[in-house]
């Protein structure tokens, strides 16, 4: 299409809106529209797998059997990390791409309008078939979000076929959400953009989507495996047929371990817009922000096995996944001595975005730390399947993945539906959030160092008091996120008109269009001038 | 090296008084081996230099946060790149990892090293059991949970061991090395015992080493760590160390043991002694699947209470019990039980709950049934 039937095409649609009705969601093939479904999907998927951590927080509230069977609380761990990981976190972070990258690198739209539609709309379908397993003969899935082989094979329930086609079509979802997000940003920047100058957010998720693209298949290829295995007498991962059930862990963790940097790396990129607007100071050290992004993404796809380190490799494997895995320690360590410069010597105000993105600094170098920790091979021995690892992961997703994501609802919100959210609910949520997860991850250190196994529906007694303050965390921080839901409907709703530029020093091409944002954006490319 | 880490830890723990520490239990056991030792001191050297670089990193965040507000009028400085202190803070880290690195390839490398053992052990992992072959001596016994249902279902105090006991205990004598070779049966399963500082996969088709050399007498506690499936949380692990005279009675009492039991085949038995024989067996290898009422979890695990196979054919059970049931949770069980065991066990089930068959299946049919295999 050449540029002048561009201009022409706009003129004849001037003030083109949505289409009315239900259908619009249906149909639509506007990248705002589809990024609030992403976000809506997100958030519900974040409170049903929330749900399933209160039933695992409450059973584990005492010693003993209460509430569930033990098959049961296996479902309920393995559908929350499901859940959580495919359904809440990646599908927010694909959201606040969908609202936010065409805004900040000037494009009309998403590059594959269409594909986008079918990409969010494979999801929910999915997410109802994984969920229906509940409810089937012998239950849901129920050897943990990792399923290794041959307990998700030959010992697993015969829902496992639903669960392998649920991942198939997540997989699918993510793939075509990666390649659009990939073909965007190379081919629809704003003239006189160039890579080095996008915004730390796109940045983040351009290496994120080249993940995606990567590791996906290697995880349709492991589920469709395990389905030769159960439903056509293959014997990839069934030791009695001459198979191999640790080549299983190989392929998962091959997928597994970069899909960790997908759910935290768009995090890093929120965090890396909002630091700057509230320390009222640039982004320190941009290039070497996105070398470290590019350096974590590489190394990612050589660490592996360090979630195998009691899986009894020679020793030589043992050593380079050690080492390698220490080498993330340094880029993961520029990006956050970044941050914590970009603040020093700024001008700084609290507002909730801010909490949550110096909240996320915080807590995810803790959980850095104990990734440190467990990074070293003869202690991990003593961490690995315990929940110091629960700890560790948690730390790294709550306040890492979900924060980052709440963080840049929070700061791009007034932007999105021109009105201001009520503050003081935005600041109960952030601290009432805040005390209630360090409550209930912080005692999983304790617990995990002093013996406890991770997957258990009961413990020994030395280990009551610990599981008895996390289970309250637990209940505090999922109670507290109805007050986001509360106050996210409240600011669309009755919240007062949001400024163009609602925070002060705010920078970005996000930032010059109008409040409240027009139905169609950028149809014709702005002007970029760096800053740099 | 050892020592360094050891002082260094003791004494960077003397900032914090250690011994509420351990009374809560809010740390890694230090164990009662060498090698448990170096890695505890390991665990607690990188703690200390992960708190070190937390100090600063926060130290200088916080001083930030309060002293750069805009609330107090600070003014944002503009700057936004140096070289200098980049390439500083990527070469310090750098430097610092090395530092871990070295002392942890030693500690590896000495964990690797199971030649010139004095016990061999064959650990297999059951769901949910585990078995102990000692190589050798003839000595071959299943260890499980002896916690009471009443206990974990709240009906009933629960002991300080609770869910940490199991009617076998694994008997090792102290200053020996002792190797193990982990497997399993069934699923994966990790035999993970803290003080000893051991935590090994077993897996199904595979054979992994391990050692150790314990120092002081004691009993030791530990759990399976890799999820194995419904009683993944209820399958622990018990080491008893032993003075070396200690375990050469126990030796001599095992396979004393061992050989009264090949003698009860011999032995007449009545339908009342197999029943009770057979509803301990049932209690302690059946009941977690297919319940203690015989009612099973259907589809997974079927009823026995008025199943096709309890009261059909003899020999189908027998052969059922004998090979389990390929690509499903029921076990082979001609590997794991005595002729007697499995004779006892099909009796009691043909005439438990509403099962009336009256059949007896004596040790001698049973033990024919096996030689036929």
């Amino acid at each position: 299409m050449s540029e002048q039937t561009l201009t022409l095409d706009d003129h004849e649609h001037h003030e083109h809106g949505p289409a009315k009705g239900l259908l619009r969601w249906v149909f639509t093939t506007n990248h705002k529209d589809i990024g609030t479904l992403y976000l809506i999907f997100s958030l519900t998927m974040f409170f049903i797998g929330g749900m399933m951590a209160m039933v695992i927080r409450a059973e584990l509230f005492q010693p003993g059997l209460q509430l569930v069977e033990p098959g049961f609380f296996n479902q309920m761990t393995t559908m929350h990390g499901l859940i959580m990981v495919f359904g809440a976190v990646m599908p927010g972070f694909v959201g606040l791409a969908n609202w936010q990258i065409p805004l900040m690198v000037g494009a009309p739209d998403m590059a594959l309008p269409r594909m986008n539609n079918w990409s969010f709309w494979i999801l929910p379908f999915a997410f109802t078939m994984l969920l229906s397993t509940l409810f089937m003969d012998g239950g849901a899935p129920d050897f943990g979000w990792t399923f290794y082989a041959p307990l998700s094979t030959t010992y697993a329930p015969p829902s496992v076929t639903f669960f392998i086609f649920a991942i198939h079509m997540m997989g699918i979802s993510s793939i075509m959400g990666a390649m659009n997000i990939i073909v965007t940003l190379f081919n629809m920047r704003a003239p006189g953009m160039s890579l080095m100058q996008m915004p730390m957010f796109a940045w983040s998720w351009l290496i994120t989507a080249f993940l995606l693209v990567a590791v996906m298949p290697v995880l349709a290829a492991v589920v469709t495996m395990m389905l030769m295995d159960i439903h056509f007498a293959t014997s990839f991962f069934s030791a009695a047929g001459g198979g191999d059930p640790v080549l299983f862990q190989h392929i998962f963790w091959f997928f597994g371990h970069p899909e960790v940097y997908i759910m935290i790396l768009p995090a890093f990129g929120v965090v890396s817009q909002i630091l700057p607007t509230f320390s009222r100071k640039p982004l320190f050290g941009y290039h070497s922000m996105v070398y470290a992004l590019i350096a974590i993404a590489i190394l990612s796809f050589v660490v592996w096995a360090h979630h195998m380190f009691t899986v009894g490799m020679p020793i030589g494997g043992q050593l380079f996944f050690m080492y390698s895995t220490m080498l993330i320690a340094v880029p993961t360590g520029v990006k956050i001595f970044n941050w914590v410069a970009t603040m020093f010597k700024g001008s700084l105000s609290f507002e909730t975005p801010m909490l949550f993105a110096v909240a996320f600094v915080v807590l995810f170098t803790i959980g850095g730390f104990s990734g440190i920790m467990l990074a070293i091979a003869p202690i991990d021995f003593q961490y690995q399947d315990t929940y110091f690892v629960v700890a560790h992961f948690h730390y790294v997703l709550v306040p890492g993945a979900v924060f980052g994501i709440v963080a840049g609802v929070y700061y791009w919100l007034p932007k999105w539906c021109g009105k201001m959210y009520d503050e003081s609910l935005g600041k109960t949520h952030f601290w009432l959030s805040f005390i209630g997860l360090n409550l209930t991850f912080f005692p999983m250190h304790f617990v995990g160092l002093a013996g406890m196994p991770r997957r258990i529906p009961d413990y020994s007694l030395q280990f009551a008091d610990f599981n008895m303050m996390a289970s309250m965390g637990a209940f505090l921080f999922g109670a507290s996120q109805l007050v986001f839901v509360y106050l996210v409907i409240k600011a669309i709703r009755s919240g007062e008109k949001a400024a163009q530029v609602p925070w002060e020093s705010a920078e970005g091409l996000e930032w010059t269009l109008p409040t409240p944002l027009p139905y169609h954006t950028f149809t014709t490319p702005p002007v970029f001038e760096s800053k740099l | 090296m050892r020592r360094f880490l050891h002082q260094l830890s003791i004494t960077l723990a003397f900032f914090i008084p250690g011994s509420v520490y351990a009374a809560m239990e809010m740390n890694m056991p230090r164990g009662v081996t060498d090698t448990s030792h170096i890695i505890y001191d390991l665990h607690m050297l990188i703690l200390w230099i992960c708190v070190a670089i937390g100090v600063v990193v926060f130290g200088v965040m916080f001083w930030s946060i309060f002293y750069h507000r805009k609330s107090q009028g600070a003014e944002a400085s503009q700057f936004h790149e140096s070289t200098t202190v980049e390439v500083i803070w990527t070469v310090i880290p750098f430097l610092i990892l090395i530092a871990m690195a070295i002392p942890s390839t030693s500690v590896l490398i000495d964990m690797y090293d199971s030649s010139d053992s004095d016990i061999d052990i064959q650990v297999t992992g059951y769901q949910w059991k585990w078995q102990y072959k000692y190589l050798g001596e003839d000595i071959n016994f299943f260890s499980s949970l002896i916690t009471p249902k009443e206990e974990i279902a709240n009906e009933q105090a629960k002991n300080t061991n609770y869910l940490l006991e199991v009617d076998n205990e694994l008997v090792l004598p102290i200053n020996k090395k002792v190797r193990f070779l982990f497997t399993s049966n069934d699923v994966i399963h990790a035999w993970w015992m803290p003080d000893l500082a051991i935590k090994k996969d077993a897996i199904p088709g595979f054979i992994n080493e391990s050692w150790t050399r314990i120092n002081e007498v004691g009993t030791y506690r530990g759990q399976c760590a890799e999820l194995c499936g419904k009683n993944h949380g209820f399958m622990p692990i018990v080491v008893k160390a032993v003075t070396q005279y200690d375990y050469d009675i126990w030796v001599e009492e095992q396979q004393a043991a061992a050989i009264a039991k090949a003698a009860e085949s011999e032995q007449e038995w009545t339908m009342d002694d197999l029943v009770a024989k057979g509803e301990t067996v049932y209690q302690k290898n059946c009941a977690a699947c297919h319940m203690v009422d015989g009612s099973g979890l259907p589809p997974a695990f079927p009823a026995l209470n008025g199943s096709d196979v309890v009261l059909g054919d003899i020999e189908t059970h027998m052969h059922m019990m004998y090979y389990g049931v390929p690509g499903s949770a029921m076990a082979a069980y001609g590997k794991q039980l005595s002729a007697v065991d499995l004779a006892a066990v099909i009796t009691y089930k043909r005439n438990a709950w509403d099962n009336n068959t009256g059949e007896v299946i004596s040790p001698a049919d049973m033990q024919a049934y096996i030689d036929k295999q």
